[in-house]
Parts: structure tokens; C-alpha cells; sequence
């Protein structure tokens, strides 16, 4: 799950961590009001959604309003507030028709320094969390680690034991961090790690960190994500969801229990099991064809959540043709036979469906099917389903 | 011989009074394997599909002699249940349980590790110090060595023993690849499904010393998918490790940047993790690699003929 900076800036306050003082608006007035309260001469107005990029971003539009920019009175944070809130903003992770902008983050300026990164993941090879960190702050992470590896540093930490003295102090000696600063880093790394273990995140990037002239580290820019799995763990942070930055039919699915991803092609496809889900996508694209969507609907569906799998798939205007691939182990293929034979009752079929099934209780699921009269296109293997599903969309 | 699992061991089920726990041992135990006892705390003195079920493995363990767990309990216990089982004594435990938090898995991953060590666990000494304990899994359909065991819930009547060691992080791709070998008569040794989490408790390098040493295995078939780097340092260790011929496939090819396919763990991100880097170090490392997933049990064969 994804929040907004606003809300991992709040978190980060509590945790400990220095961030800049700061307003969430939802309204040009409350922007200038911000600006105010703030009682700054500079401050910054940022456009909260959940992708990245929104600095160099610009409203679709308006494409000389960036989303992030500096204003110095409340009257320039009302005009930009106006020109971001309630408009698209198209950034390098949201596609061409951009993700409209409901709320602003009206933040205090501050005397910067030096610019650096900070981030911390799942390090799946040492099995243990990991902080990184880099010299070459404010940069997109990923082209920093695929031209420049040697600029970025790690260190592996316990859970439970959580970033040691020693290791700020490796970190702060690589970053060139003296003084004030090695003090500032040592409670600003230890208390990020602490909050991304006790809130179960996936991911806490600070992006860039600031020195300030002070010689201060000051969390300039925040992204927080949390495991879905621990959820569970953490029922407050279910009031930082915001339903409104997730794509309807991914919501919709989860929601059924289903795992749903929207791509861009006309072939929907419907399958058990995400290895499989993916190499059915695969298989469609081997053939000519272009994936409308990943869907796995797992193994312990029943008939009405397959069936809700069905009207997500066939309320998406792109889909021209969907690919039933089963193969059944907990999932039995009765349940998805009985589920299409449902979906065409209910939600009726106006594009061709090719069905391929194997495994549990093939054989009653194939009878089910057959005796039903339902329109579908049989296919025996793989390559027969792949071949007819995109024969049919041409 | 085969790995991990044969006729001979025996299986604890814990949660075998839940809904999946129960029907999945009964179908373990259609199938032939000797699950001799179950596990709810709370329960003990019951007995569910005809076996004694205890309020602790270490009872299972002492009373039914059990060498290996089958773990059905829910997520939220699922990392106490696994180091319950590895401290009982339990030297394969199988977590079937999906959405397992990622750092009850962290904490798991470095307990076993230090019990890897020879270390201490806890209070108790570990049972058979000499014998490596594997956790397979969570989030992963199973083990099954075929007419011998099941430990997990792959649909049994697609497997034939056979010279051929299966290893993935996907389950019913798994059962895809199995069905393709049955079919074109080249039948399994032991089939493993690691789990689709980003940390689970085997890797591939462990599965490949285990298959290079099992005279039955004669030849691996594996199955990987975007994300992480498993498959990759798989593929160098096969270089230099590994005699005997194997095909693999990796799925999520057409997958985009940044989204989660499914799988926690099959996400490309970072600009790491895609097909493209894993199909390359696979080949690179002389392994046939299948272009289709229809194509899996055919590179197999293309695999064992170049060999010969």
C-alpha cells in the first residue's frame, strides 16, 4: 500500500525524524493560509499523488505548471495551488492521461547544503532489511545504480536490533558527512529504521535528504510504502488508504480476493496462479498478441469470485477477446467451468472466449461447459489457446 | 534415493483441523504419504482423518516419530509454527501459508540460519545436528517425490517418477511443466515449488547441490520469474557446479516496470529483476532455456540430447 508524502512526512515527525514544517490544502485558500501560518518568506507548494517524477512532471493541460514549485507570497501559493488542484498531473510513472491532483502540500523552504539519498528495502539476497544511501541525491536512484553503483552504499540491519552506532558512522564517513551532520545522521538513519521495521513498510525512500547549512539532515521529499501482508498488524494506517489514486478494476479485484493488474492490449486473460498468469501473457505476446491485463484469480476462488474475475475482465472497453488458461490444482476446474457458464448468464459475452482447461476435475468441468451451450472456442494446449484467442481478435 | 521426501517419511500437519489443512492431508494421504499425525494448539487428544492430532509438534515428534512439518496455519502464525516445527526437530518444513509478512520471514530466514551454524535454538539442542534443515516455502505449492510422498497441494495424478528434478517459485506453472514432461514420457525425481514470496527459506543453489548429488536425478528442470536475482546466481553456481543437462523457463517477459505481478516477489524494479538479464545468464551458463511456456518439457528434452 502507497500513502502520500504528506502522510509519510507525518509519520516520520512521529518516528523522530526531522522533516520540514509543512501544510496539506485541499483548496487555493487553504494553500494561501498555509503560506501564512507558515510564516516564512519562501516555501514550496507540492501536488500530492502517489507517482513519482512530479518535479519535472507538468499538468496535461498546462504544460508549463510543474508540480512541484516555489512560491514567496499567499497569494503566488493560491495562483499555484489553483493551477495544480483539481487538474491532471502527467509525470514519467503515470501514462499520458496523468492522475488528477486532490490535495497540495504547502511546505516551509529551507537553506540546502548538500543534496543525498537515503532508502531502505527488503534486501532479498542477504535476507535482512537494507539502508542505502548516496552522494548523488535528488537523482532518479535507478540511474544512479546503473551508471554510477559506486556512488550508492549499503548497509544490511537486524530487525530487532536495528541499525547500529558503527554503521552511521561508515555510512556518514562514505557520504562525507562531519561534525553536526554525524550527529543529525546518527538519530535521523536510526530512527528510519526503526519506523520501517515497526510499520512493516516495504519501502522508505528520502529522496533527496538535505544537509542544510546548519549542517542539519532534514527529510525533504518522503515515499513510504507498507506490506500488504501486515496490514493486518497495523489497522491505523488503513485511514492514510486513498481509494481515489488506485485504478478502479485493480481496487474492484482486490477487493474479490483477486490479484489484478491493468496493461495496455486486448486480450484479457484469466488464470490460476501468477507464475502461470505471467507466462500466459507471455505466451499471448510469443503469438502476436498484446495482454490486456494480468489475473490471477489463486487457487481457493469460488464460483462467484471467478465470476466477478469475468465482469472485471469484460468491463474493460479494450478487452476484444479473453483467454481462459486453467490448470487446476486446489482450483478445481469445475468451479471456473460453472463460473463461466454464470458470467454468461449474468454478464453475457460480447467478445469471443477461448477456454483451456486441465487438472482437477477436468473432465465434469469440460461437460459442465459443453452441456451448458455456452459459446466459448476450446483449446487443447497452450499453443492452441494462444493461436485461437489471437486469430480472434484479428 | 530423490530429495528431501520419499516413502519414508513422516509427515505432521500443523493446522490440520482447518479448512485447507484438512483437505489437503486427506489428499496426502490418498496419494500414499505416511502424514502419521496433526497439529492445533488446543486440540490435542482429537484425532482428524484418522490420526492422532497434539497441541505441539514436539509431541508429534516424540509420540509419531515425525521428520517433516506441512504448515496450513494461518499467515499471522505462520513464522511461529515454522520455528516451532524446526525446533521440534522437524528436518523439511513445508509452509503451504500465502501472505506471510516479509520480515516474520527476515526473522525466520537468520533463526535458521544460525540454527545452520550448529548453533543452539532457543532452549532446545537441534535433533539431528548432522542433517541440514530445509524450510521450503512459504507461499509455494510443495514437495512431491512421485508414488512415494506429497508433502503439499499439487493435483498428484499429473506426476510419473522419473530421472527429472523440477524446481520453481510458481506452483501451477509447476504443474504446467510437470504435465508437458509426463507427457512426452520423461518423468520426475522430486518436484519443489520455492514460493513466490521475496524471501523464502530454500534457493534454487540449494535445490541444484541437492539434485547434482541424488543419483536418481538425472537431468533439471527449472522454473523462474521476474525479480530478484535468484535465477541468476542459480545459473552461475550451475556453471560451475552442475554435470547434468537442465532446461529453464522464465515467466513475465511482457511484464511492465514497477508493478507487482501477483507474486510479492515478481517485481521489476530498480531496473533489476527482468527476464531479458535472467534468460541471458541462463544461457550463457549453458542451459536450455524455453521460449514458450508451451515449450517446457520439449527443452527439457533438448537439454538431455545435447548432453548425451
Amino acid at each position: 500500500m502507497k500513502i502520500h508524502e504528506y502522510q509519510a512526512k507525518q509519520l516520520l515527525r512521529e518516528a523522530g525524524v526531522s522533516v520540514p514544517a509543512g501544510i496539506m490544502a485541499t483548496s487555493a485558500a487553504e494553500a494561501a493560509a498555509a503560506f501564512t501560518t507558515l510564516g516564512g518568506s519562501l516555501a514550496v507548494v507540492k501536488a500530492q499523488i502517489h507517482a513519482g517524477g512530479r518535479g519535472k512532471g507538468t499538468i496535461k493541460d498546462n504544460p508549463k505548471q510543474h508540480g512541484v514549485q516555489l512560491v514567496r507570497s499567499a497569494a503566488e501559493a493560491t495562483s499555484v495551488a489553483g493551477a495544480l488542484l483539481g487538474h491532471e498531473l502527467v509525470t514519467i510513472q503515470t501514462g499520458p492521461e496523468g492522475q488528477a491532483v486532490r490535495r497540495v502540500l504547502v511546505e516551509a523552504g529551507c537553506e540546502i547544503a548538500r543534496e543525498l539519498y537515503l532508502g531502505i528495502v527488503i534486501d532479498r539476497a542477504a535476507g535482512l532489511p537494507v539502508l542505502m544511501a548516496s552522494s548523488a541525491g535528488g537523482m532518479n536512484i535507478e540511474d544512479v545504480a546503473a551508471k554510477t553503483p559506486e556512488l550508492i552504499f549499503k548497509q544490511n540491519f537486524c530487525p530487532d536490533a536495528g541499525l547500529q552506532s558503527y554503521q552511521v558512522r561508515k555510512l556518514c564517513a562514505m557520504l562525507d558527512l562531519k561534525g553536526t551532520s554525524v550527529r543529525s545522521a546518527e538519530k535521523f538513519m536510526k530512527s528510519l529504521c526503526k519506523l520501517f521495521v515497526s510499520l512493516d513498510c516495504s519501502l522508505v525512500e528520502i529522496n533527496p535528504l538535505v544537509v542544510t547549512k546548519a549542517g542539519d539532515l532534514l527529510a525533504l521529499d518522503a515515499k513510504i510504502s507498507f506490506d500488504d501482508n501486515a496490514l493486518f498488524r497495523h489497522p491505523q494506517l488503513e485511514e492514510l488508504r486513498d481509494t481515489s489514486e488506485e485504478d478502479p478494476n485493480e481496487l474492484r479485484a482486490g477487493k474479490a480476493g483477486l490479484s489484478y493488474v491493468q496493461l495496455e492490449g486486448n486480450i484479457g486473460c484469466l488464470v490460476n496462479g501468477a507464475g502461470l498468469a505471467m507466462a500466459t501473457m507471455d505466451l499471448v505476446k510469443l503469438h502476436g498478441g498484446e495482454p490486456a491485463n494480468f489475473l490471477d484469480v489463486g487457487g481457493g476462488a469460488n464460483t462467484e469470485q471467478v465470476t466477478e474475475a469475468f465482469r472485471i475482465l469484460l468491463s474493460d472497453k479494450n478487452v476484444k477477446a479473453v483467454l481462459v488458461n486453467i490448470f487446476g490444482g486446489i482450483m478445481r476446474c469445475t468451479t471456473i467451468a460453472s463460473a463461466i457458464v454464470e458470467a454468461y448468464k449474468t454478464v453475457g459475452f460480447n467478445v469471443p472466449l477461448v477456454v483451456r482447461l486441465e487438472g482437477t476435475e477436468v473432465e465434469q468441468g469440460r461437460k459442465i461447459l459443453k452441456e451448458s451451450g455456452v459459446d466459448i472456442i476450446a483449446a487443447s494446449d497452450l499453443t492452441d489457446a494462444a493461436n485461437k484467442v489471437v486469430a480472434a481478435t484479428s | 534415493m530423490s530429495v528431501l521426501i520419499n516413502k519414508n517419511t513422516r509427515v505432521v500437519c500443523q493446522g490440520i483441523t482447518g479448512k485447507a489443512g484438512e483437505f489437503h492431508s486427506k489428499n496426502c494421504i490418498e496419494y500414499g504419504t505416511k502424514l502419521v499425525a496433526g497439529v492445533t494448539p488446543g486440540k490435542g487428544g482429537q484425532t482428524a482423518l484418522g490420526v492422532p492430532v497434539f497441541d505441539t509438534v514436539h509431541e508429534a515428534v516424540e509420540k509419531e516419530g515425525v521428520n517433516a512439518a506441512m504448515i496450513f496455519v494461518p499467515a499471522a502464525f505462520t513464522a511461529d509454527a515454522i520455528l516451532e516445527a524446526v525446533d521440534a526437530g522437524c528436518n523439511v518444513v513445508v509452509a503451504i501459508t500465502e501472505g506471510v509478512p516479509v520480515l516474520d520471514m527476515v526473522r525466520v530466514y537468520n533463526r535458521l540460519r544460525i540454527a545452520d551454524c550448529g548453533l543452539r535454538i532457543g532452549q532446545s539442542e537441534i535433533r539431528n545436528p548432522k542433517s541440514e534443515i530445509r524450510l521450503i516455502g512459504p507461499n509455494c505449492p510443495g514437495v512431491i517425490t512421485p508414488e512415494e510422498c506429497k508433502i503439499g497441494i499439487m493435483p498428484g495424478y499429473i506426476h510419473k517418477k522419473g530421472p527429472v528434478g523440477v524446481m520453481s517459485r510458481s506452483g501451477t506453472l509447476t504443474y504446467e511443466a510437470v504435465w508437458q514432461l509426463s507427457n512426452l514420457g520423461l518423468g520426475q525425481s522430486t518436484c519443489i515449488g520455492l514460493g513466490g514470496d521475496p524471501i523464502v527459506g530454500t534457493s534454487f543453489i540449494d535445490l541444484l547441490k541437492l539434485y547434482e548429488a541424488d543419483p536418481e536425478t538425472e537431468a533439471i528442470l527449472m522454473m523462474g520469474e521476474i525479480g530478484g536475482t535468484a535465477e541468476e546466481e542459480a545459473a552461475a553456481f550451475a556453471k560451475q557446479h552442475v554435470t547434468k543437462p537442465m532446461a529453464a523457463f522464465i515467466a513475465g517477459r511482457t511484464a511492465p516496470k514497477g508493478k507487482r505481478m501477483g507474486h510479492a516477489g515478481a517485481i521489476i524494479s530498480g531496473g533489476k529483476g527482468t527476464a531479458a538479464e535472467k534468460i541471458a545468464a541462463l544461457e550463457s551458463a549453458g542451459i536450455e532455456v524455453a521460449q514458450s511456456p508451451a515449450d517446457m518439457g520439449a527443452a527439457m528434452q533438448r537439454a538431455i540430447k545435447r548432453k548425451r
